[in-house]
């Protein structure tokens, strides 16, 4: 094989509380296309963001074409030749496909932009891409997700990239578009362009993939795997199975036999379909599935933050009102959200104050607060969680990503609930407060509460869960008790359905 | 997928045992500002003892300028013409904390003190013309929250189509007449005075007072920080984001009411003139006393003293025989110097989010 385009060895990424990249290396040669595999939170983001200058790393070298090089910047790798096409594609909306594709290298004369010859190069790319349909001059917000993503290729090829780096670029397409992007990917690849190719499909990555390279808690577990005749067994011992082992607590005493919380039918066209479960008094119940498989929706849905087209969420039997949140937090229904920063926290409000958000009523009389009672009972609830540091007054922009889901889980433990939904409990969280939120989902079941998880991370759902739904594609695809599943199994039936398309 | 969230690190590899206490090292480092003077900026207290420097200086400039300045009857004076304005900048600040906007406080105020001040209206007496002028600031407020909150449309247009209309109305109901106030409780509010000082500073002082019990010690308030800090989060946490918004608007249509009563004493009239840039003074005072424009963020005793200090501007200049078109000037200057100087020490303290 030629000499190496890229070479990383030793990457280390390290973020507050979480080592994100802990000794990562990857090989690309010219002209062929690399596979990225791993779980969620494997690092693969990570990985193509240190590459695409966006994050620095606090060690390891980078070699390209030769060079020893670090890219301090987005800008520096993009002259260097390295194109990132992400899952959300960065591209403008309210702009032409043609300015977008000539965004930040706009043809111009003495600064004076010339927009024909932009829609001429635009033109020629998109041909070459085998799209020439879509029309240059057109908006971009105005086509399909998978025009995007061809607008988005174009724009990578209008740079003369070396390196393309494609995120999960099929989960937009459908599969003849599929196919058109492996087609485009061949032709790039015979012109000596490499790709590093990231996706959880693994018929397409025996399809167009030539070598391989798995990724596991942020380490290089396997290299140069030949993406077609590595047996799909191997593939996936080397993604489960932890290095770092979690403390996951031991499951509690049988659940209760009053079922709290029971969904039936929930639909929501394009999302998931027909979804129907029960969770006991004291049971954990744990969504397993794919980032877009539906998960999150379904408990949004659940907790009427999302209007369902049919289906019924009843609490303790009774109905809950469709696409109503307050109805579901009368109801004691209580979620701990995906996006914790976005969706969960003030972030320029104290500790306390988001610890009492929910439950302000009862610390009030006609309207009134009683501050004197709201510190006190904040007070006790984050001791309780241990909340670090134990200072209810500092913002709770300053804690650390593990103190901060303490900080949501404290506001539902102070309003109470007897249906906890908590979606990706421990993203961001490091290892000492994962232990320590396990522990406490675990001590919340046990005191009544019906529990319902979503993790990308198989283990974390089979460590915690009673009972484990796997979802696929908007629809639960299997439900059975945690027992009779192992990590291999689950990941198996994740990504199944989509190798079978 | 998310971030974590980038802070510099001290320590490129720190052992996995200490990192607890790193964690809470980078929690001590990234809540405390970087030097004493940003610490000093960035303290609601300081940021408000910033704008009463500016009052103190302005009152310097006024004792060295022009002999009357410091007497009873000028600084009274000062306080009264504050109060109208005043009492529509309580509204507009709450609706400014919870993330919204509005426009159309100066028009309302206007069709509120003509609706209140026609033939008909005035002959029912005090008490309903005061009603009136309620309902009828009430009234827009409730059908501006209607259309952001269910109609799903931003609040500056709403708030701008708001104060269109009602400038329309206005004019139809007067026929572009000043209505004259004929009514002698009405007209009476402006002369009263108690223990020498006029009702209309009472007026102003127990708007001002109840709006910030409401926004500082009530569940009202606080949810009002918490709709517009963060409206996602506040609706996950369960809170009615839509019903909390229309009432803010509510509130501030309710202001404008009032501010309505006291402008048609003030100047015996009703008149579809009345108000004109209000709004944007009332803007323009919640932005100098340090409230974010985003929402989330700010005091009412800073948007007061804000008032003051445009009121005060505005009266060393008829003090001095000033043009207004260089007070002006001034008003602009001072909006872009202390918006600067709040957005260096929110950056200084905001480094890490």
């Amino acid at each position: 094989m030629a000499p190496l385009l890229l070479t990383m060895r030793g990457i280390v990424k390290q973020f507050p509380g979480v080592r994100a990249l802990d000794g990562v290396d990857l090989d690309v040669a010219p002209g062929e296309v690399h596979c990225l595999l791993g779980q969620n939170g494997a690092g693969k983001s990570t990985l193509i963001k240190v590459l695409a200058g966006a994050h620095q790393p606090d060690a390891g070298e980078i070699t390209f074409d030769g060079q020893p090089v670090s890219f301090g910047s987005p800008q520096a790798a993009d002259q260097a030749g390295i194109a990132t096409i992400y899952q959300e594609l960065d591209l403008v909306p309210g702009l032409t496909v043609a300015e977008n594709v000539m965004l930040g290298h706009e043809p111009a004369r003495l600064g004076f932009t010339r927009p024909r010859e932009g829609d001429e190069r635009t033109r020629d790319l998109l041909r070459r891409l085998g799209h020439p349909e879509i029309p240059a001059r057109r908006e971009l917000g105005r086509l399909s997700a998978a025009g995007q993503q061809v607008v988005s290729m174009a724009r990578a090829l209008a740079r003369d990239a070396r390196l393309i780096v494609m995120d999960e670029p099929s989960a937009v397409l459908d599969p003849d578009e599929v196919q058109n992007l492996f087609r485009v990917i061949r032709e790039l690849t015979t012109e000596g362009v490499a790709i590093v190719y990231i996706s959880h499909r693994l018929d397409e990555i025996r399809q167009i993939g030539d070598r391989v390279t798995v990724l596991k808690d942020g380490r290089t577990v396997a290299r140069n795997l030949p993406a077609r005749d590595t047996p799909t067994a191997e593939v996936i011992r080397l993604m489960t199975g932890r290095s770092i082992e979690y403390v996951f607590p031991p499951h509690g005493a049988a659940p209760g036999s009053e079922v709290v919380l029971d969904v039936q039918g929930l639909t929501r066209p394009g999302e998931f379909a027909d979804v129907s479960f029960t969770v006991r008094s004291g049971e954990v119940v744990g969504l397993a599935g794919l980032v877009g498989s539906g998960r999150s929706e379904i408990l949004e849905t659940v907790y009427g933050a999302r209007r369902p087209a049919a289906g019924t969420v009843r609490v303790h039997g009774r109905a809950l009102r469709p696409g109503s949140v307050p109805s579901a937090v009368r109801a004691r229904v209580g979620l701990c959200p995906e996006e914790r920063k976005s969706q969960g926290l003030l972030m320029a409000e104290p500790v306390s104050r988001n610890v009492s958000l929910s439950a302000l009523r009862r610390f009030a009389r006609a309207g009134f607060l009683g501050r004197d009672a709201e510190v006190a009972a904040v007070g006790a609830v984050t001791a309780q969680l241990d909340v670090r540091p134990a200072d209810p007054t500092r913002p709770v922009r300053t804690l650390s990503g593990g103190n901060q889901q303490k900080v949501v889980l404290a506001r539902w433990l102070l309003r109470g609930c007897d249906v906890l939904l908590l979606d990706e409990p421990t993203r961001g969280v490091d290892v000492g407060a994962r232990s320590e939120i396990y522990a406490l989902i675990r001590r919340l079941a046990d005191s009544g509460v019906a529990v319902v998880l979503v993790s990308s991370e198989v283990p974390e759902v089979l460590g915690l869960a009673d009972r484990v739904l796997v979802v696929r594609e908007g629809r639960v695809v299997r439900t059975a008790p945690s027992a009779e599943l192992d990590e291999s199994r689950v990941l198996d039936l994740v990504m199944e359905g989509t190798v079978h398309g | 997928m998310a971030d974590p969230p980038q802070t510099p690190l001290t320590a490129p590899a720190v052992p996995a045992v200490d990192e607890q206490k790193r964690v809470e090292r980078a929690a001590r480092e990234a809540g405390r500002p970087p030097n004493a003077l940003s610490r000093l900026l960035d303290s609601a207290p300081a940021r408000n003892l910033g704008l009463v420097a500016v009052l103190v200086l302005l009152g310097i400039v006024g004792v060295s300028t022009a002999d009357t300045f410091l007497t009873r009857s000028n600084l009274l004076t000062i306080l009264t013409s504050a109060s109208v304005i005043g009492v529509i900048t309580v509204g507009v600040t709450m609706v400014i904390i919870g993330g919204g906007i509005d426009l159309s406080v100066g028009k309302v105020m206007a069709l509120a003190s003509v609706w209140s001040t026609t033939v008909a209206t005035q002959s029912y007496g005090p008490v309903v013309m005061i009603f009136c002028a309620l309902a009828v600031g009430a009234g827009c407020g409730l059908v501006n929250g209607l259309l952001i909150a269910y109609g799903r449309i931003v609040p500056f247009i709403v708030t701008l189509a708001m104060a269109i209309s009602a400038q329309g109305l206005a004019e139809q109901i007067s026929g572009r007449r000043s209505q004259i106030v004929t009514d002698p409780t009405i007209a009476g509010i402006a002369n009263t005075r108690l223990l020498g000082i006029p009702l209309l500073v009472y007026i102003f002082a127990a708007v001002v007072a109840v709006g910030w019990v409401v926004l500082n010690r009530t569940t009202f308030g606080r949810r009002t920080f918490a709709i517009g800090g963060n409206p996602e989060a506040a609706r996950l946490a369960g809170l009615d984001v839509r019903r909390h918004t229309i009432a803010l608007y509510v509130v501030s249509g309710l202001c404008c009411g009032i501010a309505a009563i006291m402008i048609s004493s003030l100047t015996t009239t009703g008149s579809s003139t009345h108000g004109t840039l209000y709004e944007l003074d009332a803007i323009a005072a919640v932005i100098i006393g340090g409230t974010l424009l985003s929402g989330g963020r700010g005091t009412l005793v800073g948007s007061i003293l804000g008032v003051l200090v445009f009121t005060t501007i505005t009266n060393l200049f008829v003090l001095n025989n000033l043009a207004t078109e260089v007070q002006n000037i001034a008003k602009g200057v001072i909006i872009v110097v202390a918006v600067l100087i709040q957005g260096r020490a929110r950056r200084s303290s905001f480094s890490t989010g």
